[in-house]
């Protein structure tokens, strides 16, 4: 899609400016493959809004549409978890696409630079415990404040992701290795299911040098097991080859862990988070698909997309390791 | 039989150009594209130095599990299918965890050999 126009995100911010702004720098961020996301300034009587647009480029693939994520930021913000300020949901007579606008949490998202820049070193050291008391804070968001999201436990996520497998007509002997392990294996469900981020990793929150400070991408949320998300934070892709700090690039496990508790969270058994780590490690391979075919079904064709088709077999590696005994 | 540059060669060329040139003379979204597109010529390289290799030893391996003769998609198709549904005898899991391991490392070899060591 085109560029916004500035008269058009203008016109969709008079109502929550009460009156029209001047929109200027509007700016394309690069990655977020998947979607959209703009950055722009709105100002009004010499005031400045930073902002952020975030739509989807063509037919929607993920999990949840714009205006569930844009509820469940809302219902995160109210439970505590740092997350950007929802503004405006985008109608079809806005010409905009299918979205919303937020605000712009200045910060960095990109892994390598929160995992290597010495601008980050004291943010690095309290990552781990802001993850897992962020975490915690998700996981007792209550279900009443919530859009309607799908139930999804460890049974149905094996069987979801076999068949979100099968649906690209390539054989994956190592998967199927793995998601056997995990059959066999399949944690006790605990307690009533909770909020579920879903994506919780390095690359989809907002890092300053004092820390995390927004939460973001809140696609593939959903109810279920809360252990999951603890178990995604470390699955290896997130170390970016911190492979000494398995708690998503920054931290250890029993860091993590100790924090998630003390937070409020139920500390899973070494198990039930090896399982996890394992599934998501299915999970991150299977979306690695995902985006390989949006580029080669043509939706969106991109180099970038060609190429993390070729990360999956990373991800059959890790899972050989995990069945293993290795984290 | 072409003339020179081979494949290889060609592919080769075409990411030193991207890198001397393009890369430099780029910032931001092109910049970040072009690397991507370097490394994904360096993985295209690799595969054409190593890939006949790998398929004739992958498909050797297919074979003997299944003591059955097919190319080694469809070899692959037929082991996928057999883990998922527990078709395999003790002896044959056992070669099917080995040729696993190998064909997952040929990939890396190809796709990223330095996650080998990580």
């Amino acid at each position: 899609m085109a560029a916004p126009a500035n008269e058009s995100l203008s016109a969709v911010l008079r109502q929550w400016l009460g009156a029209t702004p001047t929109v200027d720098n509007i700016q394309r961020v690069s990655g977020g493959a998947s979607r959209e996301t703009w950055l722009f300034d709105a100002h009004v009587d010499g005031v400045t809004y930073p902002l952020v647009m975030r739509r989807d480029p063509a037919a929607n693939n993920s999990q949840t549409d714009r205006s569930t994520e844009y509820q469940l930021l809302a219902a995160a913000a109210a439970a505590g978890v740092a997350v950007p300020s929802v503004r405006v949901m985008l109608a079809p007579a806005d010409g905009l696409g299918d979205g919303f606008i937020m605000d712009r949490v200045e910060g960095e998202t990109i892994p390598r630079k929160i995992l290597r820049d010495d601008v980050y070193s004291n943010a690095r050291a309290t990552l781990t415990a802001q993850c897992a008391t962020s975490l915690a804070a998700i996981h007792s968001v209550p279900l009443a404040s919530l859009p309607k999201l799908a139930h999804q436990d460890a049974r149905i996520q094996i069987k979801q992701w076999q068949s979100f497998l099968d649906g690209f007509g390539e054989p994956h002997p190592g998967f199927e290795l793995g998601l056997r392990w995990m059959s066999e294996r399949i944690p006790e469900t605990v307690g009533d299911p909770k909020l579920v981020h879903g994506d919780f990793r390095n690359g989809n929150f907002i890092v300053g040098p004092d820390g995390l400070r927004a939460v973001l991408d809140w696609e593939l949320a959903h109810l279920g097991d809360p252990i999951e998300d603890l178990g995604w934070l470390c699955v290896r892709a997130w170390r970016f080859g911190n492979t000494d700090k398995p708690a998503g690039g920054f931290g250890s496990i029993t860091e993590l862990l100790d924090n998630y508790e003390s937070a409020g969270g139920r500390r899973p058994s070494d198990d039930e988070l090896r399982f996890w780590i394992a599934l998501g490690t299915v999970k991150w391979g299977g979306i690695c698909m995902m985006q390989a075919f949006t580029h080669l079904n043509g939706m969106v064709r991109s180099v970038e997309l060609a190429a993390i088709g070729r990360r999956v077999a990373e991800n059959e590696w890790d899972l050989l390791k995990i069945i293993d005994g290795e984290c | 039989m072409q003339d020179r540059p081979n494949a290889h060669e060609l592919v080769e060329a075409v990411r030193e150009f991207l890198e001397r040139d393009v890369m430099t003379a780029t910032s931001g979204r092109i910049a970040f594209h072009t690397r991507v597109a370097v490394n994904v010529l360096a993985m295209v390289e690799r595969e054409l130095q190593l890939g006949a290799q790998h398929d004739v030893d992958q498909r050797a391996r297919l074979q003997a599990i299944f003591n059955q003769d097919g190319s080694t998609r469809e070899l692959e198709i037929k082991l996928a299918a057999a883990i998922r549904n527990g078709e395999l005898n003790t002896e044959q899991h056992a070669a099917a965890v080995a040729h696993i391991r190998a064909s997952v490392k040929e990939k890396l070899e190809v796709a990223n050999p330095k996650y080998l060591n990580q």
